[in-house]
């Protein structure tokens, strides 16, 4: 197993070098350097002025110099002014020409500050990839049981009445985007003015206004089941039909195999055909499927959490790409490739495990 | 259960009617059938695709699917009508009373559990035995079933095991719960004659040891002689005959029987002197069944007015033991009559030189372990061929799954390219060359017959687009209309109707797709023909006319047939030339009546024992092969038979373990790869003997 792992990391490596490169050429593209250079510099500069802010802003030169820099595996730029000052990458904070490193990238653990937060974009990852992975447990603990409980269901008598019932569900939610199913939770859940929860505090069954919360902004600080339930139906919803879709297929497909009716025919009973003999068979496919949605829901929650205005790693890239954050942007898409790559590997590792005829070369 | 007497039928099917319920209409698949099975009797059910007999078992099973219901009669096991029982009661008998084995072992395990686990499961279900108590006995169970190391086998994962040793596990697990009745759905089908001779032999003993009685399903009439001590012969939805194995043989009394005997190759049958006789038209599809007599339009003896005019019963054979027939005419019939002789044909003499292989070899290289990685492993699919063959010939290649012979094909036919040796084709060095660098020339001489029909033909191209299209690869015809006669003359050709140019892949038989085939392979004047298995997908009565078919149009063009079987009774029928295969050794050739007559090589000897034949004259030596063949990956040093050889003994030293094997040549050209003495091979006995009436 440890030579596969090997390739597979040297194989992710490489990808993740190519993709970031990728990205490190679109956002340091001229026109996004210039846009940079008139936030931080001054907007009326004038265009010589714009070009010598970049030139002094480490942001000129071949680009692959510069990506190199980002990566930490080129000293960084310096620069002496008229002034006698030198400035650098690596020259900040207490630091002085002297003792600053020479390299400062990510490989060092600098990635650079972000320019609408005004800290570390290191720091600005960690807490909101934190909020987001709250998000993504909750979604994933929803998400996982329900759609398997109703793939699994349907899939077993296929054509049944219950299979109907939970297909047209699947499918209707799996048919409705986020930014539909949202807003459409927000109106029948959380609105004052619509839904039932005008009609159940007229009832005095609920204190506040709202029977849920229409943001989920506090859920930060606290998570409660009163701000977290709607953004984690949203975006669970979604999944749950998709994977149950998924799940059913694979379930009909194992119910009609040989040996479910050789289980059948040694006296099995019905649920014990599920359990022992269709279950583990039929998960083989989904499994592949729910290791996909790791990186999709990093994609979904990007529209929930700007809906509810929760601030995770959605909401980030969304400033960061709003407010031309070329740092920031550059590490949140690096840590979605990593998501990305990250979780096939395990699937491909559990898909092993969980079907013995797998030999993965 | 206890109220049950043993003198009494374990299993009484009385009139017993099954359909199949669609949206458009009711499919009648089973009407009128009734059958007794006494304890400890094996009751054979014959019959050929789509006649019923498979659902006949899962009747008794009690499990028709969604769509299939018992429209009648009654199903009595051990005296309790099994068609009304619930859910629950059924579920108690299944598995603990009835047990199944089915045709396609692989399929039937659950590949995601080990066998341990699903051989106790029965035990646990059916007496509540603790699961410790319940490993123990499917340890014994499959020591039993003759498996080598048990404890290795529980722990493993069918996937594991090879195809025979599967089957020995679905056996063992139907003898876990040691069941009164044992259903046999084609079991030995998906299996090589040698392992099925091996597995026959177990089901025999078992049956013997612990008193149980078979309902044994099979195509095949030699394994039918072989296992049980009564048959059913069944034609599209009907029980047509039944009786004593050796009766309906020798006299049976119904005209599908006959008609069925005459188109399967026994010993004695020969393709120029004595053809098959095959069975006129198609077997009739469920919906389309005919009035009166199922068989009535494609019988010899059909009178109009009688046979078509109502339903006929079965009509008890007087003077025998309980045979009956489903045919008006029995006793008018004169069934000592000699068969109608087909056309005698003269033999041709084999013409020049086509192909010639020289020192052919094949080796794949593959790794082993579940993430990559893992020791590199060469598999030596084919070990120094060397043969040729000539104009007119058919050369026929036998061996078991694993022997190389499909590899061959490939390389031939230049999907692979050969590892070292030569081929010359005609005059053409082709080993190093694949069959998208060969020129169109080559290509349309040289074409295969594939073994499945129903995969090879493209679904959604009418036959008559797919044989045209085969003419433009091939560069026939110099215009639309000139290819599109030539298709209508190969449709002549291979005796289907002009009209089945328009037609679908789907809308055709087994045999005639096959026919298709046929057709597609000689469309650019083939002059070597490699026919992989070309019938042993279809059914008896089919097989017979696509043969005949093949060997008409060999005659015709004088086409060099490469026969790739492993059925070695069409083999002797159809063959000049007969070589023999064992892991990628060409372990004998020979012409036809030098390999199937003493001196034999040791396995062919093993191959022909194994063989079921249909006749109650034969009587054959019994020669099982232990254990497996031995992989490609890892093959035994020396001679590539010597763990599986009876002679090995009478060689001196540890020849057979270290030394491969010359190849000596006989009398006639007859080589043997075998360390035996040419005197010790000269005092072999035949195999097969023919009793004298």
């Amino acid at each position: 197993m440890l030579p596969f792992l090997l390739r597979r990391v040297g194989v992710m490596v490489l990808t993740a070098l190519t993709l970031s490169f990728v990205v490190f050429c679109l956002t340091n593209l001229a026109p996004n350097l210039e846009k940079l250079a008139r936030t931080e510099g001054s907007v009326r500069m004038s265009d010589e002025a714009v070009l010598s802010w970049i030139e002094n802003n480490g942001h000129g030169g071949p680009m692959v110099m510069r990506y190199g820099q980002w990566l930490g595996v080129v000293p960084g730029w310096t620069r002496t002014d008229a002034q006698g000052v030198t400035r650098g990458r690596c020259i900040q904070g207490g630091l002085t020409a002297e003792t600053a490193p020479r390299y400062c990238g990510i490989l060092q653990g600098d990635w650079g500050t972000s320019t609408v937060f005004r800290e570390p974009v290191i720091k600005t990852i960690k807490d909101k990839l934190g909020a987001t992975g709250w998000l993504m447990l909750w979604v994933m603990l929803v998400m996982v049981p329900v759609s398997l409980i109703i793939g699994v269901l349907s899939g077993m008598r296929e054509g049944s009445r219950t299979d109907r019932v939970l297909s047209t569900f699947a499918i209707a939610t799996t048919a409705t985007p986020e930014y539909v199913s949202g807003v459409i939770l927000v109106v029948v859940f959380a609105s004052a003015t619509t839904g039932i929860s005008p009609i159940l505090a007229e009832w005095g069954w609920i204190s506040g206004r709202t029977l849920f919360l229409g943001t989920a902004t506090s859920a930060i600080d606290q998570i409660t089941f009163w701000n977290f339930a709607l953004p984690v139906m949203t975006i669970a919803l979604y999944g749950i039909g998709y994977i149950a879709r998924m799940t059913r297929a694979s379930m009909t497909e194992v119910m009609t195999q040989q040996y479910i009716r050789t289980a059948r025919l040694k006296g099995v009973a019905f649920h014990q055909v599920i359990l022992k003999h269709a279950l583990r068979n039929a998960l083989i496919a989904p499994f592949t499927v729910i290791m996909l949605q790791f990186p999709w829901l990093l994609n979904g929650v990007v529209i929930v959490e700007t809906l509810f205005n929760y601030k995770g790693f959605g909401w980030t890239l969304v400033q960061a790409a709003g407010n031309n954050d070329i740092q920031l942007l550059l590490a949140c898409s690096v840590v979605a490739v990593f998501v990305v790559l990250l979780t096939q590997l395990i699937s491909d590792i559990g898909y092993v495990f969980l079907n013995p005829r797998i030999r993965l070369s | 259960m206890t109220d049950w007497d043993p003198s009494k039928p374990i299993l009484e099917i009385e009139n017993l009617s099954i359909s199949f319920f669609t949206r458009l209409r009711e499919i009648p698949a089973v009407m009128d059938f009734s059958c007794t099975v006494m304890p400890g009797e094996a009751m054979g059910l014959v019959g050929e695709s789509g006649c019923g007999k498979s659902t006949v078992a899962l009747a008794v099973m009690r499990d028709l699917g969604k769509t299939g219901r018992i429209t009648g009669g009654a199903i009595k096991f051990k005296g309790r009508d099994l068609t009304t029982m619930t859910e629950e009661e059924l579920r108690h008998i299944r598995g603990s009373e009835i047990a199944m084995i089915y045709q396609e072992p692989m399929a039937s395990l659950n590949p995601a559990m080990r066998i341990g686990e699903q051989l106790a499961e029965v035990p646990i279900i059916h007496q509540n035995m603790p699961r410790a108590e319940a490993l123990a006995l499917a340890r014994q169970i499959i020591a039993d079933v003759r498996l080598p190391d048990p404890d290795r086998i529980l722990r493993a994962y069918p996937h594991q095991l090879s195809g025979g040793q599967q089957q020995r596990i679905v056996i063992a697990m139907a003898l876990m719960a040691k069941p009164a009745l044992l259903i046999l759905d084609e079991p030995t089908t998906a299996l090589d004659v040698t392992v099925e001779a091996g597995i026959v032999d177990l089901v025999k003993e078992l049956g013997a040891k612990y008193g149980t009685s078979m309902l044994f399903i099979s195509h095949n009439l030699g394994l039918i002689l072989d296992v049980c001590d009564r048959l059913c012969v069944m034609y599209s939805g009907e029980a047509v005959e039944t009786g004593n194995v050796r009766e309906v043989f020798d006299k049976m009394r119904h005209p599908y029987t006959q008609a069925l005997f005459r188109s399967i190759p026994l010993p004695g049958a020969d393709k120029n002197s004595s053809p098959l006789i095959a069975i006129p038209g198609n077997f009739p599809l469920p919906h389309e069944r005919p009035k009166g007599c199922n068989f009535g339009p494609r019988c010899d003896y059909f009178r109009d007015g009688l046979c078509n005019a109502r339903d006929i019963p079965m009509d008890a054979v007087t003077d025998h033991d309980r045979h009956a027939t489903r045919c008006l005419r029995w006793t008018e019939i004169d069934w000592n009559a000699p068969a109608k002789v087909g056309k005698i044909t003269e033999k041709l003499p084999p013409g020049r030189l086509v192909l010639k292989m020289e020192d052919l070899k094949k080796y794949y290289a593959v790794s082993s372990g579940a993430f990559g990685g893992g020791a590199a492993k060469v598999v030596k699919a084919n070990e120094s061929l060397t043969f040729e063959a000539h104009e007119n010939e058919t050369l026929a290649i036998v061996g078991e799954s694993g022997c190389g012979k499909s590899t061959f094909a490939k390389v031939l036919m230049g999907l692979e390219t050969a590892t070292s040796g030569s081929i010359m084709l005609f005059d053409e060095n082709v080993q190093d060359t694949p069959i998208q660098a060969r020129n169109t020339d080559t290509v349309s001489k040289l074409q295969m017959v594939f073994q499945n029909p129903f995969d090879t033909l493209n679904p959604s191209m009418t036959v008559g687009r797919q044989i045209i299209r085969a003419l433009e690869i091939f560069q026939k015809g110099n215009s639309d209309a000139e290819r599109e006669a030539m298709m209508l003359n190969l449709l002549d050709m291979v005796k289907l109707p002009r009209a089945f140019a328009e037609r679908m892949p789907r809308q055709l038989s087994g045999g005639q797709k096959q026919r298709v085939g046929i057709a597609r392979a000689f469309a650019g004047g083939a002059k070597v023909v490699v026919a992989d298995e070309p019938v042993s997908a279809l059914d008896v009565s089919v097989q017979a006319a696509v043969t005949d078919l093949l060997m008409d149009i060999q005659r015709e063009n004088h086409t060099t047939l490469l026969f790739i079987s492993h059925d070695l009774s069409i083999v002797r029928y159809l063959s000049d030339r007969v070589m023999v295969m064992y892991l990628g050794h060409v372990v004998e050739l020979g012409s036809t009546d030098q390999v199937f007559a003493p001196p034999y090589h040791p396995y062919t000897e093993a191959l022909l024992s194994a063989v079921p034949i249909a006749d109650t004259r034969v009587q054959k030596r019994r020669i099982v092969l232990e254990g497996d063949i031995p992989s490609a990956m890892n093959p035994p040093p020396g001679c590539p038979f010597q763990t599986r050889c009876r002679w090995k003994s009478q060689v001196p030293g540890q020849l057979c373990e270290t030394v491969l094997p010359p190849v000596q040549v006989l009398a006639g050209g007859h080589q043997i790869k075998c360390h035996l003495s040419a005197e010790q091979l000269a005092r072999m006995e035949p195999v097969i003997t023919i009793a004298a009436e």
